[in-house]
């Protein structure tokens, strides 16, 4: 059993939530930075990421999500890839900045452009369902990011260590497989914490 | 590639990542601005506030595309703008500019008092006003991806709000705990489709998002809309209206996101300064009453 938290402070929590509460965890909805603490893993949903980042500051939460990463699984879904990022296009910095990629905001352009397809993921072996809402895209992946799935030649899912992130919303379909993902890394994270300790 | 655009999971899902947000009134590329920077989740793009509306009375129509298009450079979130209801050209000239959500909205004046638009069939998806649980499931069946109650619109008064959101809650809550046989009267008596109950039966929930709207002029406001079940809000005249919009628009952001945190509600509204001037609902007449255009 492990304990999963998904960031509270704006967008599609309850679908998080939802995804998650069918597997082997305890979700927490995380809003205020102390419910950090004890967490094994956290998810960062997709919302707006321009609203989610003033939020972010104004409850004091890029440090004690900085020094989360630095210890601990993170998923991001679409802005919560942007918030990974450690480079984003036509932005100065970052935010929680951890993940080894260089990403785009709106990439695919604006909510007429969004759309859904079926994606090859790696390590899923049938086609997943990518929604993608005013989505972002990965343009370049440092070398230890392992690219999981492109489309149209544009990376769409990518790992990086103990980071996993896509650019669209497997919490807006039924399929759960990207939060089990997720969910592995996070079990797998912590039998190997406890190994070393 | 198999991609599919304008799908219901693609139109509701942008209104899924709004949730727990505020949408904030603008009328020019500096008030998005100071929207976006206060933390709102998208802005709605109009060329007057409807309190303006209101004093102004006499038509009120789409905005002018400039102001539209002044905003969609101004600011990286999402852009709503109005159109009349019914208006298929106002709809289709705002889904050519690339607005991301369109209000098939009450606040201007109809051009089709008997029709509202086929919302199915564009890329660009709605958001509708709604004051019971059959209005709203009506436009849903017309194809709209987000709800939002109607409230009493530039009156900075929430008591309709209220009203409408408490209403929607108490239907839903009451279709959810009726057995199957029972929905198809009940679907008779809202005048909404029954394959919508028997999802809300299922779901216990709307099959869409809804927001609250119409007269929210303070953190407080916002935080009650919250309180009572709306996945977010909008905010029109009380953001610009109000003496200080920059501290308004920050804490109404803030008291959405943390409603039941009630110290925090009482920290930013401090020194906030005079809220826009409100209107008793009973003072207008029935001619002025923005909820009741549209069915």
């Amino acid at each position: 059993m492990v304990k999963v938290g998904v960031l509270g402070l704006q967008g599609a929590i309850r679908e998080h939530v939802k995804a998650l509460e069918t597997k082997e965890a305890e979700i927490i909805v995380v809003k205020r930075v102390e419910q950090l603490e004890d967490l094994d893993g956290l998810v960062l949903p997709g919302g707006e990421s321009t609203t989610m980042r003033r939020l972010i500051d104004q409850y004091g939460f890029l440090e004690p999500l900085k020094a989360f990463a630095a210890e601990k699984p993170i998923f991001g879904t679409c802005a919560g890839l942007i918030l990974l990022s450690k480079h984003i296009e036509g932005v100065d910095g970052s935010h929680i900045g951890v993940m080894d990629v260089r990403s785009k905001r709106n990439a695919f352009g604006r909510q007429r452009e969004s759309f859904e397809a079926p994606l090859p993921i790696k390590g899923l072996e049938e086609d997943f369902i990518g929604v993608f809402i005013r989505a972002p895209y990965i343009e370049e992946v440092g070398e230890d990011v392992e690219v999981l799935a492109t489309f149209n030649d544009k990376i769409v899912a990518a790992r990086h260590g103990r980071f996993l992130a896509c650019a669209f919303h497997p919490e807006l379909t039924d399929d759960d497989r990207m939060h089990q993902m997720f969910i592995d890394m996070v079990l797998e994270f912590k039998k190997e914490g406890l190994a070393t300790e | 590639m198999n991609q599919q655009t304008g799908t219901d999971r693609v139109k509701r899902g942008m209104a899924e990542m709004q949730k727990g947000g505020v949408i904030m009134d603008v009328v020019n590329a500096e008030q998005a601005k100071i929207a976006e920077e206060a933390g709102a989740v998208a802005v709605m793009a109009l060329e007057r506030v409807p309190s303006d509306i209101r004093a102004a009375g006499g038509v009120a129509r789409m905005a002018d595309p400039t102001i539209v298009e002044e905003v969609v450079n101004a600011v990286s979130i999402p852009v709503m703008a109005k159109c009349r209801i019914g208006h298929i050209v106002e709809a289709r000239v705002l889904e050519s500019m690339g607005v991301d959500y369109i209000d098939e909205s009450e606040v201007l004046t109809p051009v089709d008092e008997e029709f509202h638009l086929d919302k199915r069939k564009y890329t660009v998806p709605f958001v509708c006003g709604a004051r019971n649980l059959g209005e709203a499931l009506r436009r849903v069946g017309e194809g709209a991806a987000m709800l939002r109650t109607k409230g009493e619109p530039g009156t900075g008064n929430v008591v309709e709000a209220v009203r409408h959101q408490r209403l929607i809650q108490s239907q839903i809550r009451k279709i959810s705990s009726m057995s199957e046989d029972e929905l198809m009267t009940e679907a008779k008596n809202l005048q909404a489709p029954f394959e919508l109950l028997l999802q809300i039966k299922e779901l216990g929930r709307l099959p869409v998002v809804n927001f609250a709207a119409g007269g929210i002029a303070t953190p407080a406001d916002a935080a009650l809309m919250m309180e009572l079940g709306s996945d977010g809000v909008f905010v029109g005249s009380g953001i610009f209206k109000s003496d200080n919009p920059e501290k308004f628009a920050k804490a109404i952001v803030e008291a959405t996101t943390h409603y039941q945190d009630y110290e925090l509600i009482a920290n930013i509204s401090k020194n906030l300064g005079i809220a826009m001037p409100g209107i008793e609902i009973s003072s207008l007449k029935p001619s002025d009453r923005m909820q009741e255009r549209g069915w």
